[in-house]
């Protein structure tokens, strides 16, 4: 075959492409497309949730001695919206982002794995549904996002709220690692041909390398909930000081997956904002293998991190003064990809756009966040301002900031090649004038406060500490960000209908993806792209170079070399199933079987045994050879 | 036509393989990535054991004997013993020898069952409860999560041996037989640091 594909056959392969109708379909999917966009909607819902949360703790805060929650209540809202914030939305988000792009930045049809993605995302569900459920009835986890022992252990934690904690981190840990797998075998064998390791765009690279540290991480959360769990079910000592067992190491544990987290979450959003950078700049990127490397960097030094988090812990002295040099490390690299941002918008013939503004609030936000964070960094400052609003502050910058902002920013960005309409302009300059300005009137006062003193995880603060003023402000600020919140999904919402139409390629990008029609067939590509530089489309101008020869009949993946990128040979893609639901469905007996006795590991393990097996029971004809051939 | 570019071909995959083994394969490298989350998990706890043993006087605590050794050393030798046949079948499924692959499946099968004899009687001589002290605690972690993966390949295998026989093989299978028997590796080679951990520190400390 090396004529372009007929329509008669085009429209063939879409078939074998195309998922069943209605609810079937909906639920046996394997499409990266759509898994990644009920990734997503369940995220926005999620941020709403928790955004309405932080706005009633900071009414709550709002004036001194108030009294409209109590201890108990206050206590549960902020353990709810740091651990959705952080385990619900920001991982899950950037994962979505990468289950719905690298696969067409890569000019495939599909992911590795496409059942692992499926999976991944019904799993993800049952987290989110573990920790709002029991809240929709009364339990809540009360500890903050780190629920340390011994506080959640046996003896102070009475109750499931602890467990439910727990187990929501497995169950999201769990899809985490799924999506991460999936997403760096693609990025290794499913390159399109010329693809060599230096034609990978910077969104892609920082995905991989994402995934990578989530591999090398998020066990070491999900052996130490796990270890929780079981001091609180079958008494082991793990955490017990009298029985030999170190509280301490618990936050050893967490901090060794929680900073690199942090970037886990940051790498993807540098990798968006690359992207943007370069589109809206009308220029290749300045410094491409700088930007990379300083990500590898990024990954290396984040590894070595964890104990900044425990400076008050008491370490060796050593201990603090190697790590503070260490953490003040990070913001080399980090300085080094903002340079090469703003060099190539200074060289390039830059376009203001949306997307690009919320780029540029990125950096300013960025730049504050991290110089607090530098101080944060010195082991003796951290001493005094460690559990105050300061660090409210900071993370808050950093988050927001470095992962909010170019997440809104790439949402603008690809909005179109989703939906195949642009979003309005000027709703969206609104939307980013109220979050960017109200996010910086509201949380800028926060560092203040804490200099003041004010310490975080309080309910509430007498007249006579001074703190009222700057907390109204505080609360003012907050109140804007999340209407702007509202503008932006408002936004999204009505585009959809009645956004200009976008064609292909509203904004000239140099990546595959733009080479598709918006929003992409389920297919996403009719032929093999095959790439000859960094920037395939603004290089291949008057026509796209193509291979021919996957199968249109039934669904087919082209497979590559890891280095090179030369084809190796042509792999099966699954067709939809409804086992990775059950797969999950049974995932969820026997993890919420196991807060209540350790037995459910044995008997939970029956019917996952089962879905495992229905999912990977390959379809092929029956044996005529050997023993158990069938006789014809 | 949904390509939304004009497009020049400028070449043809029809002539590639339908599959391949080893490296090349795509499914390989999801097997690596699971092998690295589970050595990480692996690594972690053999580092809490670390921790541990770091910050408790006597290793044991006063009072406990060191585990036996005499079910452990039996089953670590049968688990290398396990590489002979093991690797054997690994080399059947790279040739594509569909008799090989049947019968070297259905063997790993019976020779783990086997095993987790010496492996079930180790529990009742680790001389400690879970809920004695830490030292309990993260010895009988160990020996569960090595346990479980254990159990989850000899699972594995005996489901591979079940369809094998009963199914014609395509080259995919044959890279799935490889797979599993590199897993079996992976759960072997893991064996020999915890089980040193679970042994031989006690009897150092
Ligand atoms: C306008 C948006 C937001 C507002 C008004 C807000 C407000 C708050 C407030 C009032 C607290 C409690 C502080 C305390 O009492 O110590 C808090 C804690 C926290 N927030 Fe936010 N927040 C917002 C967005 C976010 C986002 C987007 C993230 C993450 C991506 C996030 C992550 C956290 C975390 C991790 C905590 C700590 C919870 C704990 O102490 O365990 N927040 N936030
Ligand atoms: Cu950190």
């Amino acid at each position: 075959m090396t004529a372009p594909l007929t329509p008669e056959q085009a429209d063939r392969l879409a078939v074998s492409w195309r998922d069943a109708p209605g609810l079937w379909g909906f639920l046996t999917t394997v499409d990266h497309k759509r898994i990644a966009a009920r990734y997503i909607l369940t995220v926005v819902l999620l941020m709403f949730l928790a955004g309405m949360l932080a706005l009633d703790m900071r009414l709550q805060l709002a004036w001194p001695d108030m009294g409209r929650m109590t201890p108990q209540l206050y206590n549960e809202s902020f353990s709810l919206h740091g651990s959705t914030m952080l385990f619900l939305v920001s991982v899950p988000v950037m994962e979505a982002m990468a289950i719905w792009l690298v696969p067409l930045m890569l000019g495939q049809r599909a992911l590795a794995f496409p059942r692992l993605a499926a999976f991944s995302y019904w799993l993800y569900l049952g987290g989110v549904l573990m920790l709002w459920v029991p809240h929709a009835v009364g339990i809540t986890p009360d500890l903050g996002w780190f629920e340390y022992p011994p506080l959640s252990g046996p003896g102070y934690a009475p109750g499931h709220r602890a467990d439910i904690w727990a187990q929501m981190i497995t169950f999201t840990e769990v899809a985490a690692l799924a999506a991460s797998v999936n997403v760096v075998a693609t990025v290794l064998k499913m390159r399109p041909p010329g693809m060599t390791l230096a034609r990978i765009p910077v969104f892609v690279w920082s995905q991989a390398i994402a995934g990578l540290m989530t591999i090398f991480s998020l066990p070491a959360v999900m052996l130490v909930t796990s270890m929780l769990i079981a001091d609180r079910l079958v008494s082991t000592q793990f955490f017990a000081p009298a029985a030999g067992g170190d509280p301490i190491l618990f936050q050893h544990l967490f901090w060794w997956f929680g900073h690199p987290e942090v970037y886990i979450i940051f790498l993807p959003a540098a990798g968006f904002v690359s992207m943007i950078v370069e589109t809206f700049s009308r220029r290749t990127l300045f410094g491409h293998v700088a930007v990379v490397l300083s990500m590898l960097g990024i990954a290396a030094l984040a590894f070595g991190l964890w104990v900044h988090h425990m400076f008050a812990v008491g370490l060796p002295r050593l201990g603090n003064d190697f790590y503070t040099a260490a953490s003040m490390a990070v913001a080399l690299p980090a300085g080094l990809q903002i340079f090469c941002w703003i060099a190539t918008l200074w060289s390039g013939r830059p376009r203001f756009d949306t997307p690009l503004l919320w780029v540029l609030g990125f950096i300013a936000t960025f730049v504050i966040g991290g110089l607090s964070g530098v101080m944060a960094a010195s082991a003796p400052l951290d001493q005094q301002i460690t559990d105050t609003y300061f660090i409210v502050a900071h993370f808050h910058y950093v988050l927001i900031g470095g992962a909010i902002l170019p997440l809104l920013g790439a949402f603008c960005y690809w909005y179109p090649k989703a939906t195949g309409r642009l979003m309005s302009e000027r709703l969206g300059k609104l939307a980013f004038w109220l979050i960017v300005g109200g996010f910086n009137l509201g949380f800028f006062p926060m560092h203040l406060l804490g200099l003041m003193g004010m310490p975080r995880r309080v309910y509430t603060y007498s007249e006579g500490m001074g703190w009222g003023p700057l907390n109204l402000v505080a609360t003012l600020g907050s109140a804007i960000a999340v209407a702007g919140g509202l503008v932006f999904v408002a936004n999204a919402w009505w585009s959809r209908r009645h956004g200009a139409l976008a064609g292909p390629d509203p904004w000239g990008g140099s990546t595959l993806e733009w080479a598709v029609p918006s929003p992409p067939p389920q297919h996403n590509f009719d032929h093999l792209p095959v790439v000859d530089s960094l920037t395939p489309l603004w290089t291949q101008k008057e026509a796209l170079q193509v291979m021919t020869g996957l199968a249109v009949e039934r669904r087919e993946v082209l497979v590559t070399s890891v280095i090179e990128a030369t084809p190796e040979y042509r792999q099966k893609s699954p067709k939809p199933s409804i086992a990775p639901l059950f797969s999950a469905l049974a995932v969820t007996i026997l993890f919420i079987g196991s807060i209540f006795t350790p037995w459910a590991l044995v008997w939970g393990a029956v019917p996952l045994a089962a879905a495992l097996i229905a999912w990977f029971w390959p379809q092929r004809e029956r044996a005529t050879t050997g023993p158990l051939a069938v006789r014809r | 036509m949904s390509d939304a570019r004009p497009c020049t071909i400028v070449g043809d995959v029809s002539g590639l393989p339908e599959s391949a083994s080893g490296a090349k394969h795509l499914v390989w490298w999801g097997n690596i990535g699971f092998m690295a989350i589970e050595g990480t998990a692996f690594a972690l706890a053999a580092g809490t054991y670390l921790y541990l043993m770091s910050q408790t006087h006597g290793w044991p605590p006063a009072g406990i004997r060191p585990p036996d050794l005499f079910w452990p050393a039996i089953l670590t030798l049968g688990l290398l013993l396990s590489e002979l046949p093991n690797l054997w079948v690994r080399r059947r499924a790279i040739a594509k020898d569909e008799r090989g692959v049947r019968f070297g499946t259905l063997g790993m099968t019976i020779f783990g069952l086997v095993l987790l004899i010496p492996r079930a009687l180790e529990f009742a001589h680790l001389n400690v409860h879970w809920t004695d002290n830490a030292y309990g605690s993260v010895l009988w972690m160990l020996i569960i999560l090595h346990t479980s993966h254990l159990i989850t390949d000899i699972g594995d295998t005996a489901v591979q041996a079940v369809w094998l026989f009963t199914h014609e093989v395509g080259d995919d299978q044959f890279a799935d037989v490889e797979d599993n028997a590199n897993y079996w590796t992976f759960v072997v080679l893991s064996w020999l640091p915890i089980g040193a951990l679970i042994y031989l520190a006690p009897r150092l400390g």
